[in-house]
């Protein structure tokens, strides 16, 4: 392990990032937050998925200041149904990374391989996929997330309804989020696949399988880089945006989206605590990914190495 | 051409026909009307003489067919929320939703070439990288957020730009438009920062990594090399170069504005098909949720013809092959 | 024959320029269905129209019946199946033509026919007759001592009009019909409609014929009516001094409100209970336990009952906008009393006590299904529902969904336990035993999602409807609420509050069942 770091920190990647502040800076938040999310049970004060745990009394306290009914003490606040704001946004984290990171690698997989398939296979092939693209792009996610929610909810025992409605929205927000990837992809490959060293791998023997992976996958890494970047940073916010509309994480146990829904409601009323913090979070995950990803981008694209 | 031309308009309807099936089969997972279109004295019987009356009692499959028989006829049903047809009330909310949809569109192309062009070419200097933060932070936060940030910032506290609505509007024929009056433009100002900010930012970063990109390549730098002026280089060479990619996003991201347009509309109280469509689904006003999914496939569809087929202009590599399909 | 209804440049100039003009920017969350009086049966649908047409009898803010179309009317002391009506003389409708009984026997007739969702409210009426130009007789079924509380949202229309304009039968949405009477509108009211495109705006101009000019104080001379759904936008748009007047104001933002130097609040308890039901059958739909339905228990049903904390609630989660309940009857409603409203307070040792005696020691599991865009707060309600209940040992899953997929759930029985709440348009307790707690049959029972089946009760239901007695009819709704309220089938939460914000020179008492009607508005 350690030589894999020492090893990383001397490649060229490795000196593009020491070298680079906003990817440092982004690296550690993103450390941080995901432990923070990873260890919350241990190091929050509360479970705030756990309703026996809550005292309603306790609701809209403000931060730092003991509320008067229950003498407890919140550091960020507690919000309208008296949980503890800082261990929700902890809680509410796990949710919202898993979520964005299964859907934004369920779309890439979906969209990357079905778009090397359309551009290199091309015919009919080529049209099935890209019409199957148009109907996806017609299906605004939240329709998408009522269908799938309406079916799981008919299938899953009550038990696990919960867990159901986290999956919905993984499988949601990644069916709607492939059709990118696949028509870049297919760009790059309909490019690609009558150069010349396309054809010679060919002449040389190499399956279909290995020419599209190996040498016509790598000339599009730099736009499904720009789309992954921006699509993991949109699917949690996607996730938030659901939830406006209504089909979101369940409200016993928010995301940080559900949790900015909840908050936003209260932007007006003086219970700033309950929209900002979340909303900060979020704000600092989505950017340090976002300028974690344009890093990488730069530092993996062969053509910008000089 | 022709033939490529007839065989996707072929590939489009079978589009239309799917969506549509797709869209009947999950409408019953969206709720059921008849409650909201009976008041609080029904009786059981009441409800279930509805039901027949509208014919939820029968298999999706006869409900589409009857659907399709009738839209072939141009007859899209009668709304269930607003009682009119449906034709017409598109008819009436399209305007509002596609003005929005050019101006951000335009604002997002606009500034989104001009930004990403600058930031590639001036990469280190203060403003770009500041350019390239503020982008950031605005697509780190969700739209309806953003949209009541503006509310809040440009109509509550400085009491400047309206918080809903359209404003005053000009009827020409069958089209409304706010583009003649001062409060309509006025009016489009907040929605369509709110609609474009996630665009702009896409074509931006999409246009900066191309230039950046192709300011590198061989032929750039014969250029330099032959004396050619910057500006030459930059717009002639470099951006046109980035244009493919660019084109296929654009194309695709004018389509998801009018799509989802839903929230912002939501948000500004704004009169288009997005608002009609959310007003549907939380009345399960079938036949508006049907025409509203089949209109948009159907923008979607065209647009991505047209995308192909500036393919083909824009790249001439893409002429070799393109006669088979 | 449809006239466009756009907000054209003209209407706009006309709209800004008349001199001397108090016009009202009006705000709320939703807009009316229709303007066809007979075809929806929905609140604001309604309050829309009332401000264009109105009924004979009309609620007044503060509760009490008004005479408006018809000035007088009693039971016919021959037979006491008839009612008779007297008619205002000299009202006529926006395009002059006279009002008279012609019109009472058509539009009662069109609003008892079968496509009219208003039907169901005038379900008794037998016959109609014009017994005069001024006079008319309702005959009912059986002796209706209720009857004129009924036809309060039955507004009249102009026969001629409505005929030359083929508009004879109400719009029927489900046999996919649009008529004239559904864009159009013919009135007797205080308001003309000038122009109306839906959920967008709907102006509508002083009628300054209109016969009540002197009764009421009609100081608005222009409405404008626009829907804001979403709550912070509707909000902002008073604050920023885009609106005057908005409706359905969230209890959070009352305080921000109240600091604004030029706004204000009216108040008032509203027309509505929320509550829990509960599945007191054999069976479970989620599937028994050990077995057996532990909700089918009393002694369970009033632990639950007991668990919640109202005052909690009432405080944290509804701001004080709320009056708790004990009774699932609005404050308004005849039959209502402090005794029947009293509530159990929490305590949790006897809870457990209670828990553990009916054998459920350990507590159960069950599904709690709420919906979260219906009633004031009510996703939140049900979130601390579930915490005050786990602190019991009753784990709650909470599925909260939209209303068009909760209510066709409950209405399938597809439910255990669940969140509704409930209006009293008659302000009569009839009309909640009738619809919630008489056995679930064809014409009774419609919304009874609880399975509770008392014969006895469903007999004495019957009863009072016919009563014409009122003391003994008293008598005998306090003894059948006492009943209900013992078998503890329902848990009251509150009854909601409702909050109007307004400009501060506005004075309006808040109609309980948040009818705004723009002619009491007066301006200081």
């Amino acid at each position: 392990m350690i030589s894999r770091i020492s090893s990383f920190w001397a490649s060229d990647i490795g000196w593009s990032f020491r070298g680079s502040p906003v990817a440092i800076l982004s690296a550690i938040m993103v450390v941080v937050l995901l432990m923070a999310a990873l260890f919350a049970p241990w190091i929050t004060p509360q479970n705030p998925f756990d309703p026996s745990e809550l005292n309603l009394a306790n609701g809209f306290s403000p931060p730092l200041q003991e509320n008067p009914f229950t003498n407890d003490f919140f550091v960020f606040g507690a919000d309208n149904q008296g949980r503890d704001v800082f261990s929700t946004i902890l809680y509410g984290l796990r949710i919202s990374l898993m979520v964005g990171v299964l859907a934004v690698a369920f779309g890439l997989v979906l969209g990357v391989s079905l778009g090397l398939i359309a551009g290199y296979v091309g015919g009919r092939v080529d049209s099935i996929i890209m019409r199957t693209a148009d109907i996806q792009l017609t299906f605004p996610a939240i329709l998408i997330a009522m269908l799938i929610f309406g079916i799981a909810k008919g299938v899953a025992p009550i038990e696990y309804r919960d867990q159901v409605a986290i999956w919905v929205l993984i499988v949601a927000i990644g069916l709607s989020d492939w059709v990118p990837f696949a028509r870049v992809v297919r760009g790059a490959a309909m490019v690609q696949k009558n150069k010349d060293f396309v054809l010679a791998a060919k002449l040389a023997g190499q399956g279909p399988m290995t020419i599209m992976f190996r040498h016509i996958l790598p000339n599009a890494m730099s736009p499904i880089l720009v789309i992954a970047t921006i699509s993991l940073a949109l699917a949690i916010i996607a996730e938030a945006t659901l939830s406006f509309l209504g089909v979101g994480a369940p409200p016993t146990k928010p995301s940080l989206g559900t949790l900015i829904r909840v908050g936003q409601e209260f932007a007006l009323s003086g219970e700033w605590w309950i929209l900002f913090f979340p909303a900060l979070t979020l704000l600092m995950l989505a950017l340090s990914v976002n300028s974690l990803g344009d890093w990488l981008r730069d530092a993996l694209n062969p053509s910008l190495k000089s | 051409m022709i033939v490529f031309f007839i065989r996707r308009l072929g590939q489009s309807l079978l589009v239309l026909l799917i969506v549509g099936l797709v869209a009947f089969s999950m409408f019953r997972f969206v709720g059921d009307p008849i409650n909201n279109m009976l008041g609080q004295e029904r009786t059981q019987a009441d409800v279930d003489r509805m039901r027949v009356e509208l014919g939820l009692d029968r298999a999706i499959l006869t409900q589409y067919g009857i659907f399709l028989k009738k839209a072939v006829q141009g007859d899209f049903g009668v709304s269930y929320r607003q009682g009119r047809p449906v034709i017409e009330v598109l008819a009436e909310r399209a305007p509002a939703t596609l003005e929005l949809a050019l101006v951000s569109g335009a604002l997002a192309l606009f500034f989104g070439i001009v930004f990403g062009m600058y930031t590639a070419i001036k990469r280190d200097s203060f403003i770009a990288k500041s350019i390239m933060t503020a982008s950031l932070i605005g697509v780190s936060l969700p739209t309806f957020l953003i949209g009541i940030a503006l509310i809040n910032i440009f109509a509550v506290k400085l009491e400047l730009l309206p918080s809903f609505g359209r404003g005053e509007t000009v009827k020409i024929g069958g089209w409304t438009t706010g583009f003649l009056t001062r409060s309509g433009l006025i009016a489009l100002i907040l929605p369509s920062i709110t609609l474009g900010l996630y665009q702009m930012t896409l074509i931006m970063r999409l246009v900066r990594a191309e230039m950046l990109e192709v300011l590198r390549q061989d032929y750039i730098r014969f250029a330099w090399a032959r004396g050619l002026k910057e500006r030459s280089i930059n717009f002639n060479h470099a951006l046109r170069n980035t244009l493919v990619p660019v084109i296929t996003v654009t194309g695709l991201q004018l389509g998801s504005i009018i799509a989802f347009a839903i929230i912002t509309e939501t948000v500004f109280q704004w009169p288009g098909m997005g608002l009609l469509f959310v007003n549907a689904i939380q009345f399960v006003d079938i036949p508006v949720m049907a025409a509203y999914l089949m209109l948009i496939s159907l923008v979607f569809v065209t647009i991505n013809l047209l995308v192909d087929m500036l393919y083909f202009a824009v790249d001439p590599r893409l002429r070799v092959s393109g006669g088979k399909g | 024959m449809k006239k466009p209804l756009l907000v054209t440049a003209a209407a706009v100039a006309l709209m800004t320029s008349s001199a001397g003009a108090e016009t009202l920017r009006w705000g709320l969350a939703g807009d009316a269905l229709t303007l066809d009086p007979h075809a929806q049966n929905e609140g604001v649908t309604i309050m829309l129209q009332s401000q264009m047409m109105e009924p004979l009898v009309s609620r007044a803010p503060n509760g009490e019946l008004e005479p408006t179309l018809a000035t007088e009317w009693a039971i016919k002391k021959a037979d006491p199946t008839v009612w008779v009506f007297k008619l205002r003389e000299g009202v006529k409708f926006h395009d002059g033509a006279a009002f008279d009984s012609e019109d009472v026997v058509f539009s009662l007739n069109r609003a008892r026919s079968q496509a009219s969702q208003m039907k169901g409210l005038i379900a008794s009426i037998a016959e109609v007759k014009a017994t005069g130009p001024h006079e008319v007789e309702i005959k009912t079924k059986g002796p209706n001592p209720i009857l004129p509380a009924a036809m309060t949202s039955i507004f009249m229309l102009d026969k001629t009009w409505v005929e030359a304009n083929k508009a004879t039968v109400p719009q029927n949405v489900a046999a996919g019909e649009v008529t004239f009477a559904s864009t159009n509108v013919n009135g007797t009211g205080p308001y003309k409609l000038v122009s109306r495109e839906q959920d967008n705006r709907t102006v509508m101009r002083r009628n300054d014929d209109y016969w009540g000019m002197k009764t009421f104080p009609v100081k608005v001379t222009e409405v404008v009516f626009t829907p804001i759904q979403n709550a912070a936008t509707r909000v902002s748009a008073l604050l920023s001094g885009e609106l005057d007047f908005i409706q359905d104001v969230p209890v959070q933002d009352i305080q921000r409100v109240k600091s604004n130097a030029g706004l204000k609040i009216e108040t008032q308890t509203e027309n509505r209970s929320v509550f829990f039901g509960l599945n007191v059958s054999d069976k479970l739909h989620g599937g028994n336990i050990n077995g057996k339905n532990p909700l089918a228990d009393v002694r369970v049903r009033q632990a639950m009952s007991m668990a919640i904390n109202r005052d909690a609630i009432q405080r944290v989660v509804m701001r004080g906008q709320s009056v708790p309940a004990g009774v699932i009857m609005p404050t308004f409603v005849r039959g209502w009393s402090k005794e029947l409203n009293t509530y159990p307070p929490t305590d949790v040792a006897k809870i457990k006590a209670m828990l553990a005696d009916a054998g459920y020691k350990d507590g159960f599991s069950i599904q709690l299904d709420c919906p979260n865009d219906r009633y004031i707060n009510d996703e939140a309600i049900c979130q601390a529902a579930v915490s005050m209940l786990s602190q019991v040992g009753i784990k709650v899953n909470l599925n909260a969904t939209s209303k068009a997929l909760f209510f066709p759930q409950i209405g399938k029985l597809e439910t255990d336990f669940f969140m509704l709440g409930w209006g009293v348009p008659s302000y009569d307790s009839e009309y909640i035993f009738n619809f919630l707690y008489h056995t679930k049959s064809d014409a009774y029972g419609s919304w009874n999602s609880t399975r509770y089946s008392n014969p006895e009760l469903d007999s004495q239901i019957k009863a009072i409807a016919a009563e014409v007695n009122l003391e003994a009819r008293d008598a005998m709704v306090k003894n059948m609420w006492e009943t209900v309220k013992k078998d503890a089938v329902y848990i009251p939460i509150h009854h909601q509050m409702l909050n109007w914000a307004m400009k501060s020179k506005y004075t309006v008492t808040v109609d309980p069942d948040n009818q705004a009607r723009i002619k009491y508005f007066s301006i200081n």
